[in-house]
């Protein structure tokens, strides 16, 4: 490692002040003024446009096969999402995931 | 409202936050461990998770660190993985802009993938929540993860090596995360904006971390709200 220890501080510090800014962002600045309507159509869809694409990769390509798509893995994702949605639970979606994971390391 | 409803919401968050647990504390031991290796005091270590709260931003920073890169370059390349939070604040903003400052700057600090993740699903489910409810339900999803994140990074650091090889939790995460996101999908419209996600990220995975799911995220939301907009018409 090549960094004193006054660019590690400013790395930690730098880096805290402008995340916290990030998130403060639209919650702290906006307050209870109504976004236009636009905006809140799309900030509806926030949620299911970050988190898919997040871990979209993570399921195809993770980082314990070394990048190498796994079957057990993508069938692993589909009972959760299957499950999840189809019980509209986040719980029971978790466990199908997780049990068909289990089952399937176990089997291969 | 009456203050039981308010703890109920809290005690409903906490309990639907447990299992992230799972994730998050070997997360934090990992990334406790790393930094070490990269020449971090524990000081340091502990600050770093205090301060920043953000894990996979940490990880990035100590990428960075660890192919020497200078300075303005690590924190940029770390910051970009931490961009896709104001999406969420701007998501939350509609929730919980009714609250006081201060409330809404402690939501700040703790709204990270999971806090996020798991409160918008319930102030969609259950829109008649008043906003000291969601306020509590927030900080009850995230207020046993907190600390563990500090205590585990804490642990990486010292006990390093001293760990066993952890089993195979890496599938935790993506499990929880698409178990939390699936019941959001309601809509023809979260369904073209899930789908266009998922391969819009693949499809930029080659920009630097954090900048491509920032591209697909906006793609997504354009879908979504544009075809919410067709219909309605």
């Amino acid at each position: 490692m090549t960094y004193s220890n006054t660019e590690i501080w400013t790395i930690i510090g730098v880096m805290a002040v402008a995340t916290y800014l990030v998130r403060f962002s639209f919650l702290g600045l906006v307050g209870n003024r109504k976004m236009p309507d636009w905006v809140l159509r799309h900030l509806r869809y926030t949620p299911v446009a970050v988190i898919p694409g997040l871990i979209a990769p993570l399921v195809v390509w993770p980082d314990a096969t070394g990048g190498e798509t796994d079957p057990v893995r993508l069938v692993a994702a589909l009972a959760t999402v299957t499950v999840a949605w189809w019980r509209g639970n986040m719980l029971w979606g978790a466990f199908a995931g997780a049990t068909t994971f289990g089952i399937l390391t176990w089997l291969t | 409202m009456s203050t039981s409803t308010t703890k109920s919401a809290f005690r409903e968050g906490l309990l639907t936050g447990l299992p992230f647990i799972l994730v998050g504390v070997p997360f934090a031991v990992l990334f406790g461990l790393v930094a070490t290796e990269a020449g971090m005091s524990v000081a340091q270590v502990i600050s770093f998770s205090t301060v920043v709260f953000a894990g996979a931003s940490q990880l990035t920073a100590l990428q960075m660190m660890n192919e020497a890169a200078p300075v303005w370059v690590v924190i940029a390349t770390a910051m970009a993985v931490n961009l896709r939070m104001a999406m969420y604040s701007a998501s939350l903003q509609p929730h919980l802009g009714a609250a006081p400052l201060w409330q809404r700057a402690l939501i700040a600090y703790i709204n990270v993938d999971a806090s996020y993740a798991i409160s918008i699903q319930k102030y969609e489910a259950a829109p008649e929540m008043s906003v000291p409810q969601r306020v509590a339900y927030f900080v009850g999803t995230i207020i046993v993860m907190a600390p563990l994140w500090v205590i585990g990074s804490y642990v990486g650091a010292v006990a390093g090596g001293a760990l066993p090889e952890s089993i195979a939790l890496d599938f935790a995460m993506p499990i929880l995360f698409l178990a939390v996101v699936a019941p959001m999908v309601k809509t023809l419209a979260h369904l073209a904006a899930a789908v266009t996600s998922v391969v819009a990220a693949m499809a930029f995975s080659f920009l630097p971390s954090g900048i491509g799911i920032l591209f697909a995220a906006f793609l997504a939301m354009a879908v979504g709200a544009e075809i919410e907009r067709r219909r309605a018409l």
